[in-house]
């Protein structure tokens, strides 16, 4: 009975994840052509410009870090850390959606998952790049970051693995490493695809390099499709666990706003939030230039609505949870840090918060709301500024107004700190842009696949 | 056709235009006691293992034994560093302040034990291959556009060029073709 | 000759294009006079040979390298050729790495305060009290503290100048032999010669041999902090000029009229430590302080009771309180009001209960009638002889500062001065601006400067002749109470120049006679010749001359006041302007000094610029906040001046600090704040009425390193009164939110075995004077930011005094905190470290290891005292080579990008521990004094091993009053405090509303 209903709903999701009247071959020339085809879509070229220009403003920060050292950032004592973490954090919480699309929804057996995928985990590593550098950046003495890791030095002495900052280290680059195998892997078969359809021979070579001569072979999908599967398996508790310790360097400390034990579980809410806040921003553009509507449905945008309004709620009862408890615990500190933020020096911020990343996304309740592509980039759009709002809460009113308050100061960042933020776009969109004219944005194989189970609905 | 032409054979193809061809003709061959054969499609074909009779495969364990190294790995590197080769009083923690280890371990467990799935994975089809007979085969370059294919190597006890011919072309294949090693 | 003369024209025309005083370090060495010669045969005693003959061009351009390389090599200078005496251990040879200290001398406000110098391979690097020296008992104030840093300062004048151009000592003492040679005949009518005041006995005598020489010339003392009011005071009152020395270890019960005797007397140093030693340890015979001010001070934050008067009024309370004492005074037509009288009946109560135990103190700022009156009350009251005793004036002459500037102005004006010398004192900047100095003084044809540096003066002179700091020359001086004190240097002149002694034998004629000689000439005249030597090697070895404390003088003051003496002035109208010292650029001649300028004021905590100080009701009227710049018109002068909104301001006066506005005398001085000298008149020099302010619409921010002065209900100073201490005497022990009983750590404890080093802060005794702020300052290396970054909170202070207000807005309780790395047992800050750079030692100090620190900043943010301190960039100046002499070679000098925070002063430790290693014993307690804790004149701080049940500060650790600072957190740290007991009287408490703890 229950399996029937499952068998039917599973139909259902066929019939509208993928549109128009597909066959394998078919797929495959449509995904394909967007990578083999020549010429160069005016639109593309003017995005990659605009991101190449925000590309050179990090480079031009980055420099000017280098050379003129951290104090052109506007952090002090009290407030040591400020857009550096901030965006670390924000970065690192959209690369999860990317992580929990392929893999979560792969444990789960969704198909809707397979056309966004691709480009989700795409998205995954490119932020996981951006944010990345900031825990280089960061540093007093940057071009020491790789005393970070343990190796023997002439020192004599290792890194210290008590600290959440050496966690972060293992975290951070445990998930690039796994991001980077996940989407490599599910890729081979593709370019071998990309090998067998072009007719230029230095592409094919290439092609026929990065696909490390795949030949469709029983015997290896059948490997494959476990390995795949193992990935995904360890992918999941992998994407829970980092945004888990990130949650712990401030979880673990006794900053006023900070030392509170739901950080964890409420920072993977909010990075599933944020992350699909992203997904939505980029695909709803793509699927319009690229006219892959039959690929990336109103289904698709429609089930990352509902998830972002869950993720959405799941934040809301962490932003309460912290009110409560700080209230509940009668502790000085804590309640004096909560009425800062409710109603005192940085209660704009708070209730801007609030606004996005509690209310905008409400309106999802109707379904009207989720089939509107305009009222859902404008609630994404919400949910990503809400959700870099959320991180300069918690990192700079806490450290502004802790214990003593004779050292409470205030953080203003600088031009450099602003730089650095949006040369991460460029950073971002610039590797994106790439990415979507040069590798097949969603899985060839895995839908032709679907066309397979859309034939013979099971 | 001469026994030294045989030699140089790889085997034998037949393609067929949907994977429930394919999987029928397997158990067919496979029925028939061939051995040394194999498919070919764009995307994972359901019950075509088991049409090849294909073994149990390794993957998961490989995975299970790099995960417990990489557990038992991060701890130590932990626990020596901080207890035996440069013990040091943080904040009056003890030195092996194993709460505060586990996020480490646990990162290390799941490195290890993706670099089993994946490298295991391409070890156990033996990848990167950057020659093979298959696609000497002109049409084989449909395959991963939509044909699907299955071969049956020269190698096997039983393969005898017309006999096995006689055999693919009795399953309707869309093409045999003969693939030159 | 004629060679010398033509070189000299090309070192000028070279000279012109260098930019960069540290290029050179002398042009004598350019002219390769003699000493350049020595100084080279002791440097190179090979290459010497070269430079023997004569210069020419090409040699000169040579030279040109050697100086530039040499400038670097500054640190190499040999030791003093005089003999100079360790104060501890003979001085055979030097051991580097061993220290040596010497015994001198600092003379500050025309008082000497005696010093123990450290030196290291012939550099002084930091100052210490010399404890058996009467105006330092071990202790220091913040200005001897910082003056080490004012003799490597870049900016000091470095050669003889003549109308700007570069010249020589040679030639200036040939052109003053000129002048004066044209003024023997008239015997000096047209000579006037301006000082500071003549404490020195030494050069007292030099100037009496120059009158003579020209007696009818003048020597004028001129001190912009002077004391002319007292002087006048004490005439009024005995009809002759005395000194009080006063002994606030007998006095019970103190009553200030405007003074603020914990910092700004001559002789506060051991007035502190008196006062505290009264009430460091509460207890039967805890003394109460009184205190009546104009504008809020560090003695009426001590200060158990506070009124607030506006300057002009404390006449009106000194005569109320004199009249309720036994002194006969004129009435008064506006009498106080029932609040101020009800306050002034209790003291005047509290006074007469306590005969011969009390004692009334009037501020230097105060009129003349104020002083006569404290002097009377002291009479009445029986205290002369017990709690104050006089004595001849340390300043012989105890000339009227202004008086005598004044008619020098007049003079000068008539066009009667003909030849001015102006002596270490910078006039054209500090005079009172209605004499209109810096006009007048253009009118003398010949003007000669000696000075540190290129003053405001020195501009305007014809002649400027470098002057040397105190540890380059050999002097003396007369300490607050008498006492002959010696100043011996510690390193010969870094840039050729002269001792004033040498510049006063100079005026008198004597060709290069050398300093040491001059006052050991003296001194042979006061002792004979007669086993001399002894006596002058126990003096420098002293620091001073034992048993030259002045004689208490017999004096009585007259017991009542006719209205000619005592006028009352007429009900103040308008807003009044209050002018003080600043309290760390005092009155200007340290403006220089960037240790000083960054040192958070006291109460304000503004650096690098003074302000107008407002009341909160006085904001509130006028529509002003901290940062606007009003108008201010007083007196004869206007000037811009930023606000700040002070609590406890009274809240009809403005107060402002004298030395900012500086426009020469070094890079940091010139273009800070304003002139308040602008304001200044010689009539009214201290506060005036009539003050008009107005808007400007202007702001400009004021740096200040606290903003926010509210404790907010943290029991961060815990304090009470006498009653509730002897009822509780564990009330400060409560803590609020009680942590979990029993041990609240999932891990076992780290033991501490051996040494277990600790430091107890005691708030009783803490006057928050600031000298250990600027002692770490020195002893650590600790850089200085600059306004910029002090605006965003990045200064660099290892130890800071935190400021809180409690209580009525208007009249608040004003708390002082000293806050160091508190060097937790659980230290919050070391398990964030990714790299382990801050670890705990096995006794328990919290260590930075600077070349791990990656810079992260996590463990910053962690620290719940933010007592960490992060170089946001390069802050450590390590381009100036002088500077670099001053530093501590004991302590790293910080990278850019590195976290650092207080030590313990673990190298002073370190070398404890290697004597008593030698010695073969345990470290002894006491062994160890921090920088702070030695420069603290109230011993607030004290600092031992904590397992030692017998130490001092072991035994402290078992006070009642003992609480932990944040010890909620299970930080368990290391340094404790002692909570704060006053002492108010019964009667009073209701209306001044002293809180209870915690709140």
């Amino acid at each position: 009975m229950a399996t029937k209903h499952i068998k039917k709903s599973q139909k259902e999701t066929d019939e509208s994840i993928l549109g128009g009247d597909h066959t394998y071959g078919s797929v495959n020339e449509k995904i394909s052509s967007i990578v083999l085809t020549k010429e160069f879509k005016p639109v593309w070229l003017f995005g990659f410009a605009v991101a190449l220009t925000l590309f050179l403003v990090l480079q031009i920060s980055v420099g000017r870090l280098f050379t003129h050292y951290i104090g052109i950032w506007g952090i002090n004592v009290p407030v040591g850390w400020g857009f550096d973490i901030i965006n670390f954090v924000w970065w690192i919480g959209i690369g999860h959606a990317g992580t929990l699309i392929s893999a979560i929804l792969l444990l789960f057996k969704q198909q809707w998952r397979t056309s966004i995928n691709r480009f989700a985990e795409a998205m995954t590593l490119f932020a996981v790049a951006c944010a990345a550098l900031f825990p280089i950046l960061h540093l007093g003495r940057p071009e020491k970051f790789y005393w970070l890791f343990p190796y023997p030095s002439t020192f004599g002495v290792w890194p210290q693995f008590r600290s959440p900052l050496e966690w972060d280290v293992f975290a951070v680059s445990t998930y690039a490493t796994v991001s980077a195998l996940f989407w490599y892997v599910g890729l081979v078969p593709d370019l071998a695809a990309l090998r067998d359809r072009t007719k230029h021979q230095g592409l094919k070579v290439l092609y026929g390099v990065l696909c490390l001569g795949w030949r469709g072979s029983a015997r290896h999908w059948f490997r494959y499709e476990t390995a795949y599967l193992l990935l995904a398996g360890l992918g999941t508790p992998l994407v829970l666990s980092v945004h888990s310790i990130i949650g712990l360097d401030f979880a673990t400390s006794i900053v006023p706003g900070w030392h509170a034990t739901i950080f964890p579980p409420y920072f993977v809410a909010g990075a599933i939030f944020a992350g699909f806040a992203m997904v939505i921003t980029l695909a709803v553009p793509l699927r319009k230039i690229y006219h892959l509507e039959d690929f990336i449905t109103m289904k698709h945008l429609d089930n990352m609505a509902k998830v972002m309004l869950a993720t959405g709620m799941l934040v809301g009862y962490g932003y309460a949870m912290e009110a409560f408890m700080a209230f509940y615990s009668g502790n000085n500190y804590e309640i004096a840090m909560m009425k800062n933020r409710l109603i005192g020096h940085f209660a704009p911020f708070y209730w801007a918060l609030i606004v996005c990343n509690l209310l905008a996304p409400q309106i999802l309740w109707s379904k009207k709301a989720r089939g509107n592509l305009v009222i859902l980039y404008i609630v994404a759009m919400f949910v990503n500024v809400g959700m870099w709002l959320e991180r300069y809460i918690i990192i700079v009113t806490s450290l502004a107004r802790d214990f003593i308050p004779s050292s409470w100061h205030d953080y203003a960042p600088t031009i450099w700190d602003w730089g650095i933020f949006l040369g991460t776009f460029g950073l971002f969109f610039t590797l994106f842009f790439l990415f979507i004219r040069f590798v097949p944005m969603i899985s060839v194989f895995e839908m032709q696949e679907l066309v397979h189970k859309k034939k013979h609905g099971h | 056709m001469t026994h030294d032409e045989e030699e140089k054979l790889y085997g034998l193809m037949a393609e067929f235009d949907t994977p429930e061809a394919l999987v029928q003709a397997a158990e067919r061959c496979r029925k028939e006691g061939y051995k040394k054969m194999d498919g070919f499609s764009p995307f994972p074909v359901h019950g075509l293992p088991e049409a090849l009779g294909l073994p149990r495969n390794k993957v998961p364990l490989v995975t299970l034994c790099m995960a417990i190294l990489g557990a038992l790995g991060g701890f130590f590197l932990q626990y020596w560093v901080n207890v035996i080769d440069y013990p040091l009083n943080v904040g009056g923690r003890p030195y092996n302040s194993w709460p505060a280890f586990i996020p480490v371990t646990y990162e290390c467990t799941i490195l290890f034990a993706s670099f089993g799935a994946v490298f295991g994975m391409f070890t156990m089809n033996g990848l990167p291959k950057p020659y093979h007979p298959v696609f000497n085969v002109e049409r084989f370059a449909l395959m991963t556009n939509d044909r699907f294919f299955i071969c049956i190597e020269a190698g096997d006890s039983l393969f005898e060029l017309t006999r096995t011919r006689r055999l693919l072309e009795s399953l309707k294949p869309h093409g045999v073709y003969e693939v030159p090693s | 000759m004629k060679e010398e003369a033509s070189l000299l024209a090309q070192v000028r025309e070279k000279l012109q294009g260098l930019k960069g005083p540290q290029f050179w370090k002398s042009l004598d060495e350019l002219a390769d006079n003699e000493e350049f010669r020595t100084y080279l045969k002791e440097e190179y005693p090979y290459g010497a040979a070269e430079f023997d003959k004569p210069v020419d061009r090409r040699d000169f351009l040579k030279l040109m390298g050697a100086s530039l390389l040499l400038s670097g090599l500054a640190g190499c200078k040999p030791q003093p050729l005089e003999k100079i005496v360790p104060y501890v251990k003979a001085v055979e040879d030097i051991v580097p790495g061993k220290p040596l200290f010497y015994a001198t001398s600092y003379l500050f406000n025309g008082s000497a305060i005696g010093l123990l110098v450290e030196s290291h391979l012939g550099r002084p690097t930091k100052v210490e009290g010399n404890p058996e020296h009467p105006e330092s008992l071990g202790a220091t104030n913040l200005f001897a503290q910082a003056s080490v840093l004012s003799l490597y300062d870049p900016d000091r004048s470095k050669a003889v100048l003549n109308a700007g151009r570069v010249s020589t000592w040679s030639r200036f003492v040939t052109q003053l032999a000129e002048d004066l040679e044209s003024q023997k005949a008239a015997q000096g009518t047209g000579v006037r010669v301006l000082s500071g005041p003549l404490t020195s006995p030494t050069l007292l005598a030099q100037a009496k041999e120059f009158l003579a020489l020209y007696p009818k010339a003048k020597w004028v003392e001129y001190d912009p902090v002077f004391r002319d009011y007292e002087r006048a005071g004490s005439e009024l009152a005995f009809g002759e000029v005395v000194d009080p020395v006063y002994s606030f270890d007998k006095a019970d019960i103190v009553v200030s009229l405007d003074a603020d005797f914990l910092f700004s007397l001559p002789g506060s140093i051991c007035y502190a430590k008196q006062f505290i030693s009264r009430r460091s340890l509460p207890g039967d015979g805890m003394n109460r302080l009184y205190a009546l001010e104009s504008t809020p001070t560090l003695t009426g934050a001590a200060a158990d009771h506070v009124m607030r008067s506006s300057a002009s009024d404390v006449l009106r309370f000194a005569a109320a309180l004199a009249g309720k004492t036994g002194v006969t005074i004129p009435s008064d037509n506006t009498p106080l009001t029932p609040k101020e009288t009800e306050w002034l009946n209790a003291v005047a109560k509290d006074l007469n209960a306590n005969r011969g135990k009390c004692l009334v103190v009037a501020g230097r700022d105060q009129t003349p009638a104020v002083h006569a009156l404290a002097h009377a009350m002291n009479k009445a009251l029986g205290n002369a002889g017990t709690t104050v005793k006089y004595i001849s004036p340390v300043e012989e002459r105890a000339s009227r500062h202004i008086q005598a500037l004044k008619e020098l102005s007049a003079e000068l004006a008539s066009g009667k001065v003909e030849l001015l010398i102006t002596l270490d004192v910078n006039p054209v900047y500090n005079a009172p601006a209605d004499l209109e100095f810096e006009k007048h003084y253009l009118k003398a044809p010949r003007r000669v400067h000696y000075g540190l540096f290129v003053d405001e003066t020195a501009l305007m002179a014809h002649w400027h002749v470098p002057g040397t700091h105190y540890l380059e020359h050999f002097s003396d001086a007369r300490a607050f109470d008498g006492t002959a004190s010696m100043v011996q240097p510690l390193i010969k002149p870094l840039y050729a120049g002269k001792s004033p002694h040498e510049f006063a034998s100079a005026l008198l004629g004597k060709k290069d006679e050398s300093g040491e000689d001059i006052v050991i000439n003296y001194w042979k005249k006061i002792w004979g010749e007669s086993d001399f030597t002894t006596k002058w090697r126990r003096a420098l070895h002293a620091g001073f001359v034992q048993g030259t404390v002045s004689a208490p003088k017999n004096v009585s003051a007259k017991s009542g006041f006719n209205p000619q003496e005592i006028a009352y002035p007429a009900a103040a109208q308008g807003l009044e302007l209050i002018i003080r010292p600043d309290p760390s650029v005092w009155d200007g001649s340290f403006a220089n000094n960037s240790w000083l300028q960054e040192l958070p004021k006291f109460l304000t905590t503004l650096t690098w610029d003074n302000a107008a100080i407002i009341s909160p009701k006085l904001a509130e009227k006028e529509g002003l906040k901290q940062d606007d710049v009003v108008e201010l018109k007083a007196g004869a002068g206007v000037v811009e001046a930023s606000i700040y909104v002070l609590p406890g301001q009274p809240d009809e006066s403005v107060t402002v600090h004298l030395g900012y506005g500086r426009t020469a005398g070094g890079e940091l001085a010139k273009d800070r704040g304003f002139n308040a000298y602008r304001l200044r008149t010689s009539k009214e020099p201290s506060f005036l009425s009539g003050l008009r302010l107005r808007k400007t619409g202007k702001t400009n921010r004021l740096a200040s390193t606290q903003n926010h002065h509210s404790m907010e209900n943290r029991d961060l100073i815990r304090k009470g009164t006498l009653e509730e201490y002897s009822k509780d005497p564990e009330f400060a022990v409560v803590e609020h939110h009680t942590p979990y009983k029993g041990d609240p750590s999932m891990y076992p404890q780290y033991p501490y075995e051996g040494y277990a080093w600790g430091m107890v802060i005691n708030l009783n005794a803490c006057i928050g004077c600031n000298a250990c702020v600027v002692a770490c300052q020195s002893e650590n290396n600790v850089p200085t930011v600059g306004k910029k970054e002090v605006l965003n909170s990045r200064e660099m202070h290892w130890i800071r005094i935190d400021r809180y207000f409690s209580g009525d807005l208007d009249n608040p309780e004003k708390d002082h905190q000293p806050v160091l790395c508190m060097h937790c047992e659980k230290a919050p800050c070391e398990p964030v470290c990714p790299v382990g750079a801050t670890t705990h030692s096995d006794e328990g100090l919290n260590e930075m290891t600077y070349n791990r620190c990656v810079g992260t900043k996590y463990c910053s943010n962690n620290c719940p005292y933010k007592v960490r301190r992060f170089n946001f960039f390069e802050y450590a100046d390590k381009n100036v080579e002088t500077l670099k002499m001053q530093r501590n070679p004991d302590v790293t000098v910080r990278a850019r990008g590195v976290m650092e925070k207080c030590t313990f002063c673990v190298q002073r430790i370190n070398s404890a521990r290697i004597e008593a290693k030698k010695a073969d014993r345990r470290i002894k307690d006491g062994d160890v004094v921090t920088a702070c804790q030695s420069a603290c004149p109230t011993q607030a701080i004290v600092f031992g091993d904590i397992n030692d049940p017998e130490s001092a500060v072991a035994k402290l650790k078992k006070l009642p009053l003992n609480y932990g600072l944040l010890t909620e957190l299970n930080t368990v740290p290391r340094v404790s405090y002692l909570a704060k007991v006053k002492n108010p009287n019964p009667e009073l408490v209701p209306n001044t509303g002293v809180p209870s703890h915690g709140h």
